[in-house]
């Protein structure tokens, strides 16, 4: 507790775990820490324990075990209205029987803050989210994504310097909602904030965050940027659930030169990057992007290992080709190509063979039965 | 599609204007919706809304004395109240009161004004009895003269002008109408009897009198008017038609049945009519002036005078006034009706609401478990309940005993807590409490948790996010709740009757009094209209301030 104005842990939980009944545990020994300004994502399937993580730092939940610091500070007994902590709500939260303004004002009346300080404050918000025209309306008066707006401005009208926002864009259609993201991202680096968002979107927690946490069974699977989660996934979880993913079992011939041999199941070598296979003989889940698979034979190094595959369906989509193949008895194995001009379509029906770079393809734990 | 530049109205494809497509199109679904309602519309209607219309009918109906003394009344309409009536007032009460008297409807009327003068109930029902002797006196002196006027047949004979006599219909038919209107019913048939023209216009108040004795006879006894003896009645007019000269003269030359009975009648001296004596003979009351007041003020047919009556007021002749102190009773009751009204839906929100608050914000199988705890009184019999609080209550009571027990009171000096206000609001808010808990539990269960939890993560602490941000919301279950605990409450009748004693009544028990015990039905529902204009007006307000769309009752 003594490493106060540590800018690389500003927000730290350590050895933090909850339990609702005493009997289960819903975040199992949770250990993460925030430097200030990040704005880091907790994306997972609903009941992995992310969205109790942020109850448990806004306050609203209490940690069975383990400490919560904020800035150093161990905030575990401190109420929640005395955390300073600014959030945006699912259903936005807004108070019906106020209007904009007067909602944006609340949290400044509660501070003692001076009327003519209040509106100037309330008034800069609103235009920061380009809500300037709308602080005399109440919240029902506005669309969704309005909505959405005026709950981000009264999130930061306090200046609060953590902000945690619990799927605020979950409510919104698709268009707005990518508008939003945008707009949020934005926000957060221009004012310096730092912010926990949580989400079950991936696509939101890789477009907006500096990094992600992957939540999964009440524990963090794997926290990384977007890029690195999304190309070197550490386990099959994550391999799985960012991303589309293609997976083949089999288990480990041999490792050499870091490339492991894989043999599947029904016989075939492939290569593959070791990443949490230890020794030849392990069973394990292979994974390769549907991008990264290629089946031009030129484009392949020549001793690579190559799959026979049978075109089962060719779906266009547009910017791009999506077929799908039975490869080593699996009937979704799927790649995915560029439309471009020289691009070849596959016919269903078609044998072809496909390869990949080793580096791309990622021989990770077998997943526990 | 629709071009903007068409003026008219819209057209369907069919070139009929939308609006009546519409409407037709709508119409079966409207027909079958009404039919869905019909039953219990025509049930509400036939016992519920036909009822009270004609209760608050009752408030300002008061026929009853111009129906009776119809002629009195109109003799009445230029006495200045100074003094006491002339003659002439008081021979047309004696025509009147005998054949009210006959019907047997004086002492309604009686009892009606009554309510307003107390002691002339006894005064009609004397001098009702009284009629027959007054008559008799005339009767006797003209049987006297000519023992042809005991026969029935010659008053037949001589009032039908004789056969072929041209007949005055309108007096019969007056007379028959009058006495629907004294009896409060319709005759059907022809009459048997009808005055003739002729004598009509020379014996005018004999012919009256017979034509009600005819009519009466007739369609009341069932009787044939051949056989029977006039009335007493007839007797004293025809004295009164003879006591004028021109008719003695008229007589003289009249010819057609019964001209000389009626000569032989004429020549002779009848005794002295002098109606107002024999009234004050009757009973002296007839001279006191402030009874011919009380009839003069309630002979029109409608009357504010139950309204008056109802907040503490009266007619008098020198207008509207206030009544005097020791009977004034209505404005308290009404301020005590209120009071203990708006006592009891305050004491059920500030029990209610943390009841309520508990049950929306506990998980919902619990929540469903306490509820039962809240419905509990419902399965109960609401007697069954007040019985019990007088067994808590009492001064011999459980808590009394407990108090006493536990030496916090004296056992001399053990409290008083029923049999007065106190009683009834402890009573009542226990009965009327689920009524306030159930609206705001569901009003509760409509605000999220999110909304205290966005509150408290804003910096406000637990109780400015309650007051600020939850309490608002929870305001129209509150509304909800007060409106219809106060609206049964100043409506309750059998609670404060059991536990109220005489400090802890409501309005509605001094008109189940007026309905049940007092028969002063008009007050009733005067008394009753006064509370039904009071909760609209409370309505009324209640939408203008809060707003009846943000009442919600689930």
């Amino acid at each position: 507790m003594a490493d106060t104005g540590n800018n690389d842990a500003f927000v730290a939980f350590e050895r933090v775990q909850k339990s609702y009944d005493g009997e289960t545990l819903v975040v199992k020994d949770l250990n993460l820490t925030m430097p200030k300004g990040e704005f880091l994502t907790m994306l997972g399937p609903s009941g992995s324990g992310k969205t109790t993580c942020l109850m448990m730092l806004a306050g609203f939940e209490t940690a069975t075990h383990g400490e919560i610091k904020l800035d150093g500070v161990s905030i575990n007994n401190i109420p929640p209205h005395k955390r300073g902590i600014g959030m945006v709500f699912q259903n936005y939260a807004l108070f019906p029987h106020m209007t904009i303004a007067e909602n944006l004002s609340f949290p400044l009346e509660v501070r003692k803050i001076g009327k003519s300080d209040r509106e100037t404050k309330v008034k800069r918000a609103l235009e920061m989210v380009e809500m300037g025209a709308f602080g005399g309306r109440r919240p029902s008066q506005l669309s969704g994504g309005q909505q959405q707006r005026v709950a981000l401005a009264r999130a930061l009208v306090f200046e609060p310097e953590l902000v945690l926002m619990d799927e605020p864009l979950g409510a919104l259609d698709k268009q707005l909602r990518e508008k939003m993201q945008f707009e949020i991202t934005h926000l957060a680096h221009n004012l310096g904030i730092t912010v926990v968002y949580v989400t079950h979107d991936q696509t939101e927690a890789l477009t907006m965050s500096d990094r992600v946490a992957v939540f999964n069974d009440g524990r963090i699977q794997q926290i990384a940027p977007p890029d690195e989660l999304y190309e070197s996934p550490k386990n099959s979880f994550v391999a799985q659930f960012i991303g589309e993913n293609n997976t083949l079992e089999g288990r480990v011939k041999e490792i050499k030169n870091g490339i492991a041999v894989v043999q599947l199941d029904n016989g075939d070598l492939i290569d593959a990057k070791p990443v949490n296979v230890e020794k030849p003989g392990d069973r394990t889940l292979v994974s390769i992007r549907p991008e990264r698979v290629e089946f031009n034979r030129d484009r392949l190094k020549p001793d690579a290992h190559t799959l026979k595959a049978e075109v089962l369906e060719f779906i266009y989509m547009g910017d791009i080709f999506r077929t799908r193949l039975r490869v080593a008895g699996s009937d979704d194995f799927i790649i995915k190509t560029r439309n471009a001009p020289d691009q070849r379509r596959l016919q269903p029906g078609e044998q072809i063979e496909i390869g990949w770079l080793p580096e791309d393809c990622r021989a990770l734990d077998a997943p526990q039965v | 599609m629709s071009d903007s530049t068409h003026t008219g109205p819209m057209l369907a494809a069919d070139g009929t204007p939308l609006k009546r497509s519409l409407r037709r199109a709508l119409r079966a679904q409207k027909m079958r919706a009404l039919a869905l309602i019909a039953p219990l519309l025509i049930f509400v209607l036939l016992t519920f809304i036909a009822p009270i219309v004609d209760m608050l009918f009752r408030s300002v109906e008061n026929q009853i004395v111009g129906n009776t003394l119809p002629m009195t009344v109109e003799e009445l309409r230029d006495w200045e109240a100074t003094e006491v009536p002339d003659e002439q007032v008081f021979r047309a009460l004696f025509f009147d009161l005998f054949l009210a008297a006959e019907a047997k409807e004086h002492t309604k009327l009686g009892s009606r004004l009554n309510y307003e003068k107390s002691g002339i109930s006894s005064l009609f029902r004397t001098s009702g009895r009284d009629m027959g002797d007054i008559g008799e006196v005339f009767q006797d002196a003209l049987e006297e003269i000519d023992p042809a006027f005991e026969e029935a047949s010659t008053w037949v004979e001589m009032m039908s002008g004789g056969a072929g006599a041209e007949p005055n219909a309108r007096l019969m038919s007056n007379q028959i109408a009058r006495l629907e209107a004294l009896e409060a019913t319709t005759f059907s048939g022809d009459a048997e009897f009808l005055p003739g023209a002729a004598i009509s216009d020379i014996l005018p108040n004999t012919a009256r009198a017979y034509a009600a004795f005819a009519a009466f006879t007739q369609f009341v006894d069932g009787k044939s008017v051949t056989k029977e003896e006039p009335w007493e009645a007839v007797y004293a007019a025809l004295a009164l038609d003879l006591e004028d000269p021109a008719t003695k003269t008229a007589v003289a030359s009249y010819a057609g049945p019964g001209a000389d009975n009626l000569r032989a009648a004429a020549a002779a001296t009848l005794p002295p009519i002098a109606m107002r004596d024999a009234f004050f003979e009757s009973n002296k009351d007839w001279a006191n002036v402030t009874f011919w007041e009380t009839i003069k003020t309630y002979s029109p047919p409608y009357t504010t005078g139950y309204f008056l009556n109802a907040v503490d007021m009266e007619k008098t002749p020198q207008g509207i006034a206030l009544r005097s102190e020791d009977e004034r009773i209505y404005g308290i009751l009404f301020q005590r009706t209120m009071f203990m009204s708006l006592m009891i839906t305050f004491s059920c929100v500030a029990l209610g609401y943390p009841v309520a608050w508990i049950l929306a914000n506990l998980p919902t199988r619990t929540a469903n478990l306490l509820m039962i705890l809240v419905l509990l009184p419902f399965w109960t019999s609401l007697l069954v309940r007040t019985s019990a609080w007088k067994v808590m209550l009492q001064q011999q009571g459980v808590i009394n005993d407990v108090l006493v027990w536990l030496g916090l009171v004296a056992d001399e000096s053990r409290l008083v807590m029923i049999n007065n206000q106190f009683g009834t609001i402890v009573a009542m808010t226990h009965i009327l409490l689920p009524f306030m808990i159930l609206p705001m539990y569901s009003v509760m269960q409509t605000i999220p948790p999110s909304y205290l939890r966005a509150a408290k993560s804003l910096g406000a602490n637990n109780w400015t996010a309650f007051w600020r941000v939850y309490f608002p919301q929870s305001v129209p279950g509150i509304g909800a709740g007060s409106i219809l605990v106060f609206i049964l409450a100043i409506g309750y009748y059998i609670t404060p009757e059991i536990v109220g004693g005489t400090t802890g009544t409501f309005i509605s028990n001094r008109i189940a009094y007026h309905i049940s015990s007092s028969l002063n039905w008009g007050l009733a529902a005067a008394l009753g209209t006064i509370l039904l204009a009071v909760v609209l007006i409370l309505y009324w307000a209640y939408d203008k301030i809060v707003g009846i769309d943000n009442v919600k009752l689930g």
